[in-house]
């Protein structure tokens, strides 16, 4: 039996991972998918918790994030989509419109 | 040596799983090429799914490997390819001046959440026959979390699918090809 920190551990790696991605990547691409990384981290402490306490809550809400993670990733890679379009490019230093 | 190993066998499974995740999660940052990121996280999300197995989440496990290997992976692959990024990629790959921060970010998380560890961490864990029984009848994982998500949630589970329309409708609308001639004018 592996005690919950040891999870919680894993998913804080993880997590810690996806936002040093999310920092220091340029590619709208893998920002996307360090996106994905922190969500799987949530899932994984949602599900050490939902073993933990023996409530299958933590399992429940997991679907949701997955489902959340699937919708996200749909609508950033329309944006990616349309933004080779109009730009030709996917480096965000260069994608400044919304600045004004 | 048998006995010792049968019942380590799960924590050696564990240590595996998460080796491999946290290699896939590296790699997502350190290859300069979106397709090997996307590859290196296929992997991650797979050694995630087992994970999953080890916490008594079988149902989980599948939707993991069906929604984000299945779905998600390839959606992000068909992008790639769609849009070559190969031939986009400019001169950086990285912002270096964030780095500092990302370490700082790194390390105040990484106390924030050793704390949520030592003090959610405490008391033993739960019989895990509790996440397989339907109302105290033993079934199975896929029976009890069903059983759940259309008995106590129900609502989140309707506004959830209307998130997944609107999504469908913003990744369309997204998608159109006079987006760009509309911006134009």
């Amino acid at each position: 039996m592996i005690a919950t920190s040891h999870y919680v551990i894993l998913s804080l790696v993880l997590f810690a991972l996806g936002i040093v991605g999310l920092t220091v990547r340029r590619n709208f691409i893998t920002v996307l998918m360090c996106v994905e990384l922190i969500l799987n981290a949530a899932n994984i402490n949602f599900i050490a918790y939902s073993r933990q306490l023996g409530d299958l809550t933590g399992q429940v809400f997991a679907v949701f994030v997955i489902t959340i993670a699937a919708a996200e990733a749909a609508i950033g890679l329309g944006i990616i989509v349309a933004l080779v379009r109009l730009k030709h490019n996917v480096n965000l230093d260069q994608v400044n419109v919304m600045e004004g | 040596m048998l006995a010792w190993f049968l019942a380590n066998f799960s924590a050696m499974v564990f240590y595996c799983l998460a080796a491999v995740a946290v290699a896939g999660a590296v790699g997502v940052i350190a290859f300069r090429s979106p397709v090997h990121a996307a590859l290196s996280l296929l992997g991650s999300f797979l050694a995630v799914a087992g994970v999953f197995v080890l916490l008594h989440a079988e149902f989980l496990a599948a939707v993991q490997i069906l929604v984000y290997a299945g779905g998600v992976m390839v959606l992000f692959l068909f992008v790639i390819m769609l849009v070559n990024v190969r031939t986009l990629t400019g001169e950086g790959q990285y912002v270096r001046r964030l780095v500092p921060a990302a370490v700082v970010l790194g390390i105040v998380l990484a106390v924030l959440i050793g704390v949520g560890v030592v003090a959610g961490g405490q008391g033993a864990v739960a019989d895990p026959a509790a996440l397989t029984a339907v109302a105290g009848v033993p079934l199975g994982n896929t029976e009890a979390v069903g059983w759940s998500l259309y008995r106590d949630y129900l609502l989140p589970f309707e506004v959830v699918s209307l998130v997944l329309l609107v999504a469908m409708i913003g990744a369309i609308v997204l998608g159109r090809k006079d987006l760009g001639a509309k911006e134009g004018a």
